[in-house]
């Protein structure tokens, strides 16, 4: 909402400055978003007619024109718009002024070698409108002012506030100027209200068809014959330009000016073009008609159609048709003023995307009892201005208003907001806001001003109270330091504890898009189910991620893009299963690119590789307080990992879910996105799928026990079948005494020469010791055998001799 | 007599030379070996006379013993010399570069989120979580913002589905929702996490962080939610003072509403907190509606309380002085190793946000 200081002294009467009116604003909720200041050179720009123009030498597209500026001689001008011919009436700015919209100080300047003084002016350029095609247009009426300022000579600043949607009183100057007289910043001025005197009947028949749904619930309206439209005088344009609105003629003016002041959106009709009546009903689907933006619209069923016998001529409160739109030459105008229901004017204009001042008005709640005062007004003006002869006012209604009343316990007040105030104040307030009261027994009964549809219950009257007081009142309450809960839960522990623990292991965290690229989530998706979102923002984001490799692989490609090679980066967040709230889980995402070491003149370079993530996974379990022992790994991962060189890990062979998965991303992924790295490794951790222990860290540590007695190492080297893996070599070597055996350490995976075809050999190193006696030579070549029998048994493996 | 006294002066002349450890060991057996001198020496103590053999071998044991200690110095001495001369050879150039070593780091939202959790632990709140993806009864309708209601507008809402009844959420409120409905009151959890608006430009982002606050018990009124921000805000910047304003303002999901400004200068290019007479909106806030405390069956004429939100990535941008809200989001490996944190720098109540 747009406002000046000098409109809002036609409603109130104050002294103070516009400083404290800006303050003031936003202290009682009338958030300034800015402040413009249209009036420092405004008078500068002045009206100007050109008298001849002649094509620019050195460019096609140019024209320099001799304008005349009021001056003796004219000024010459290079303008480029295409609607700069001879005998037009146009805005001209000086050298030396500055553009609104590009903020720009015009200057003398040669322009493709051609001298031009200063510069002709559209729409667009002085903030008036977004119409940047060609120059302004003036009328033959400003040949009157060639020369004078285009701009009248107001003083006040462009106020720019952003209105809450709860106050849509707020949207017309005059609501404002009542919210500042209640906080006490000067006196709302009460007009005596003009009224229409009239003996004519307003004789064009206007029913509201009682229907379902039916989105108007009272429309007025008066007959204005014989006027005569033209231009508004120049107080009206002044008025409307100052608030950046483009004056357009007398009768759209003034019910525009009458929305502003009044927040009272009304209409005028061409009434010779009305069919016989105006008939207010629901719209049939298919029906079709063009509105006053030159736009065609097919409606739906059951919007709310302001319609003759011919067809819609509008939609009610939202913009009206071509068909019954007033010119310069209308006669007689039918003025509507008129009540819709925000919750349809807002389907409505939703399903057709509409927006206009209007519908953004009537959505929000207009004041169902200003409907005579607005025709009153308006009717008034065009009176004054095109003359002509006014009917009376005829209300068509099907619904009465109800008076709002709302209990009001005084003493709610300091309960919610901490402070008092005296109830003298109270009613100070609440009164200068248009508030009625009746003291009943504990409590007063408050009508509620039909301009405040926001208000329904007790709790609104607190706001209005604290709102108006001030909320600088409130007084500061210093918490208490005291916690009866603990802050985190345990898998929010395990959250915080993992994020760490990954980056205490040399990757960076990243936070990308819960969405990704539907192409690249194809890549990662296995056998998980696509979530679209219906209202993308872009293709490239269409779709929840099923994975957190999408997002990092595309920014780890731009990572490489910039020239890094080796990059660890990670992100621990949200993956999707399904639509449904709650079919998400967190994971631990990592991935690593590139080598370990690269040109170090000290260590050997590689390939980042699969055990380099699989230690990471590994190691980060352990530190969270899993037992490494019992840690179950396969190679059964999903499809984008290297189906030879991936695993997943389970926290124990029987129990639950997978944990974990890791692995060289596949080769056809890295092919197909065009990356250019020596390797790609990757992991995921599923928070989810961890078991969550009940136990403290004080019960987590178990009796200390060691043994002091000599323990031995001894190296066996077994020949196992290619296939057979290490793990069920340890596990049968580890299943042969629990107190005996501990520590076996793979140091050697060996094939070729010497090993048959299709086996391989793994030496292993094995801790012996006792908790009881220092193990003698026979007792650790029955251990040995044992070992060797076992592991024999449950593997197949044979010692190598 | 003079025997002696010639074996060892020729010892201390031959031990003035420069020797190895093979030499000297040589010497030492030629005086000490089986038919050593000093051990022929004392082969002849019998053959003495009595009156001299006392003294005589007195003194050969005298001279041995001096002799074995010149002797065993020498060797020492040329030992240290050895390991000098290792010690020498093995000098390296220290200047090298150490093995090399990779640093992880912390996102700074993820960072800001814990000093926030920190900050609110201290005065009591707990962390509550919520989803993702949310319902729209959830997101909208229990917060008192029905179909209809045009500060809908405000949130350029994704949907999952043509019904509009699956979304993404659009600000961490529902978290109010689904903690009320789970538990009894009171009530005082914060509620960090993603959250999501159609919506991107310089300043815009369509994910970004909020963190959700709630208190309700029986008399928590607007001076209690002004004193929590208060002290919030200040633990936050680490500042012992700041300028905060709180403004009236509209939520659906709150009566009354406001806004919170806080205040700040720019000097040099950069903005800082806590002075000057500029005004920052930083957040929303204000009493529950008592629509809202109905929707979830508490009751509002027992319990009261507030609620605010407070966008993340914002305060993280105002605290370290990142400029561009997308960067969070941009995964640039300079920035995140940039504004990122040490895995080791956990905010806590003990040792404060910062080293």
């Amino acid at each position: 909402m747009k406002i000046t200081f000098d409109w809002l002294k036609d409603h109130l009467k104050t002294n103070l400055k516009e400083k404290n009116l800006l303050e003031q604003l936003t202290n009682v909720g009338l958030e300034v978003e800015g402040v413009q200041n249209l009036s420092s050179d405004k008078e500068l720009f002045k009206v100007a007619k050109i008298i001849k123009t002649t094509g620019h030498p050195n460019a096609d597209r140019l024209k320099v024109c001799e304008v005349n500026i009021g001056e003796k001689e004219l000024k010459k001008v290079v303008c480029g718009a295409a609607n700069a011919v001879e005998g037009l009436i146009t805005v001209y700015a000086p050298p030396g002024s500055t553009i609104p919209k590009t903020k720009t100080k015009l200057a003398v300047a040669k322009i493709r070698g051609i001298t031009s003084y200063g510069m002709l002016c559209s729409e667009s350029e002085l903030n008036l409108s977004d119409e940047s095609d060609g120059i302004i247009e003036l009328s033959s009426g400003y040949k009157k002012i060639i020369g004078k300022s285009y701009f009248s000579k107001s003083k006040s600043n462009l106020i720019d506030l952003s209105i809450t949607p709860n106050r849509p009183d707020c949207l017309g100057i005059r609501g404002i100027a009542r919210d500042l007289a209640a906080s006490g910043f000067g006196k709302l001025i009460d007009f005596k209200k003009k009224k229409i005197k009239s003996n004519v009947r307003q004789t064009l028949n206007v029913k509201i068809k009682k229907e379902k749904n039916q989105g108007c619930s009272i429309f007025g309206s008066c007959l204005i014959t014989d006027v005569k439209n033209t231009e508004s005088p120049q107080w009206l344009k002044d008025k409307l330009t100052s608030i950046g609105q483009k004056p357009i003629s007398a009768i759209v003016d003034i019910t525009n000016y009458v929305m502003f002041d009044l927040n009272r959106p009304l209409h005028a009709y061409d009434a010779d073009k009305i069919e016989k009546g105006i008939i207010v009903r629901n719209s049939k689907s298919g029906e079709k008609f063009t509105a006053l933006d030159n736009k065609d619209y097919k409606l739906e069923d059951g919007m709310c159609v302001i319609s003759d016998h011919k067809g819609v001529l509008g939609l009610g409160g939202i913009i009206g048709g071509t068909r019954s739109g007033t010119e310069l030459d209308t006669k007689n105008i039918l003025l509507e003023s008129a009540y819709f229901k925000p919750g349809s004017i807002r389907t409505t204009a939703k399903k057709l995307n509409l927006d206009t001042d209007a519908k953004f008005r009537f959505e929000r709640g207009i004041d169902p009892l200003s409907i005579e005062d607005g025709l009153n007004k308006a009717a008034i003006l065009i009176k004054e201005i095109c003359g002509g002869k006014i009917s009376k006012i005829d209300i068509q209604k099907i619904e009465t208003h109800k008076t709002k009343i709302v209990k009001f316990d005084v003493n709610l007040f300091e309960k919610i907001v901490g402070f008092k105030i005296s109830t003298k104040e109270i009613f100070k307030i609440l009164e200068n806001l248009g508030f009625k009261f009746k003291k009943k027994k504990n409590f007063f009964e408050l009508t509620v001003p039909s301009w405040r549809p926001d208000i329904t219950q007790e709790v609104d009257i607190v706001e209005e109270l604290v709102r108006i007081s001030g909320y600088d009142k409130i007084r500061t309450i210093d918490p208490i330091k005291e916690r009866k809960k603990s802050t985190l839960n345990k898998s929010q522990k395990l959250f915080h504890f993992l994020q760490r623990s990954i980056a205490s292991k040399g990757y960076l965290e990243a936070i990308t898009w819960s969405f990704t690229d539907s192409n690249y989530n194809n890549y990662f998706r296995d056998t998980k189910r696509e979530i679209k979102i219906v209202n993308p923002i872009s293709t490239e984001l269409d779709v929840l991620r099923n994975s957190i490799f999408s997002n990092l692989i595309i920014y780890m490609n731009k990572n490489l893009d910039r020239g890094f090679k080796d990059l660890s980066i990670y992100e621990i967040g949200p993956t999707f299963t399904g639509s449904k709230p709650g079919e998400q889980n967190t994971v631990v995402c990592g991935l690593s690119s590139g080598k370990k070491s690269r040109l170090s003149w000290i260590e050997k370079e590689r390939n980042v590789d699969v055990f380099d993530v699989k230690k990471d996974v590994v190691q980060t379990l352990i530190e969270v307080g899993y037992k490494s022992e019992e840690f179950f790994i396969d190679d059964k991962t999903p499809n984008y990992y290297h189906p030879g060189k991936s695993g997943r890990l389970f926290l124990k062979k029987e129990a639950g879910s997978e944990v974990a998965y890791f692995g060289e991303i596949h080769p056809n992924i890295i092919k197909n996105i065009d990356m250019k790295t020596e390797s790609l490794v990757g992991f995921e951790i599923f928070l989810e799928n961890l078991k969550l222990t009940k136990k403290t860290l004080n019960d987590q540590k178990t009796k200390f026990y060691v043994s002091d007695f000599q323990k031995s190492e001894r190296d066996f080297a077994f020949v196992v079948d290619k296939n057979t893996n290490a793990q069920d070599l340890i596990n049968a070597v580890l299943s042969v005494n629990q107190g005996l055996v501990s520590n076996v350490k793979v140091f050697d995976v060996y094939e070729g020469d010497n090993i048959p075809e299709n086996q391989k050999s793994i030496a292993i190193s094995v801790t012996i010791q006792s908790f009881e006696k220092t193990l003698n030579d026979s007792d650790l070549e029955k251990i040995n055998n044992l070992i060797i029998k076992t592991v024999l048994n449950k593997t197949g493996a044979k010692i190598r001799s | 007599m003079s025997d002696l006294k010639k074996i060892k002066n020729e010892l201390l002349f031959k031990l003035k030379s420069k020797l190895n450890l093979s030499e000297v060991n040589q010497i030492k057996s030629d005086l000490f070996g089986k038919n050593g001198l000093i051990s022929s020496q004392f082969k002849k103590i019998g053959t003495i006379a009595e009156t001299e053999r006392k003294k005589f071998a007195s003194e050969l044991n005298v001279i041995k013993d001096e002799l074995q200690d010149l002797i065993n110095l020498k060797i020492k001495e040329i030992e240290n010399e050895e390991i000098r001369e290792k010690l020498q050879k093995e000098k390296i150039d220290i200047t090298l570069p150490e093995r090399p070593f990779v640093r992880g780091k912390i996102h700074p939202v993820s960072q800001t989120i814990d000093e926030i959790s920190s900050i609110f632990s201290e005065i009591g709140f707990s962390v509550e979580e919520g989803p993702d993806v949310e319902s729209e009864y959830n997101n909208f309708t229990a917060l008192n913002t029905p179909e209809d209601h045009p500060a809908r507008d405000m949130h350029d809402t994704f949907y999952l589905d043509e019904k509009k009844e699956r979304l993404l959420r659009t600000h961490t409120s529902p978290v109010q929702i689904r903690t009320m409905l789970k538990d009894k009151p009171p009530f005082k959890i914060i509620a960090p996490g993603r959250t999501y608006r159609s919506d991107s430009d310089q300043t815009h982002a369509p994910m970004f962080h909020q963190v959700e606050g709630l208190h309700i018990d029986k008399d928590i009124n607007m001076g209690h939610l002004k004193g929590c921000l208060n002290y919030f805000i200040k633990e936050f910047f680490e500042l012992d003072k700041i300028k905060m304003r709180f403004r009236p303002s509209h939520f659906p999901f709150t009566e009354p509403s406001a806004e919170v400004d806080i205040g700040y200068e720019m000097k040099d290019g950069k903005i800082v907190i806590g002075e000057g007479d500029q005004w920052l909106e930083i957040l929303g806030c204000g009493m529950v509606h008592p629509n809202v405390l109905r929707n979830v069956k508490v009751d509002p004429i027992k319990f009261q309380g507030y609620a605010f939100g407070i966008g993340i990535d914002r305060l993280a941008m105002l605290k370290y002085g990142i400029n561009d809200l997308r960067a969070f989001f941009d995964c640039d490996y300079r920035w995140l190793n940039h504004f990122g944190f040490d895995p080791l720098d956990v905010p806590t109540n003990y040792r404060g946000l910062s080293r």
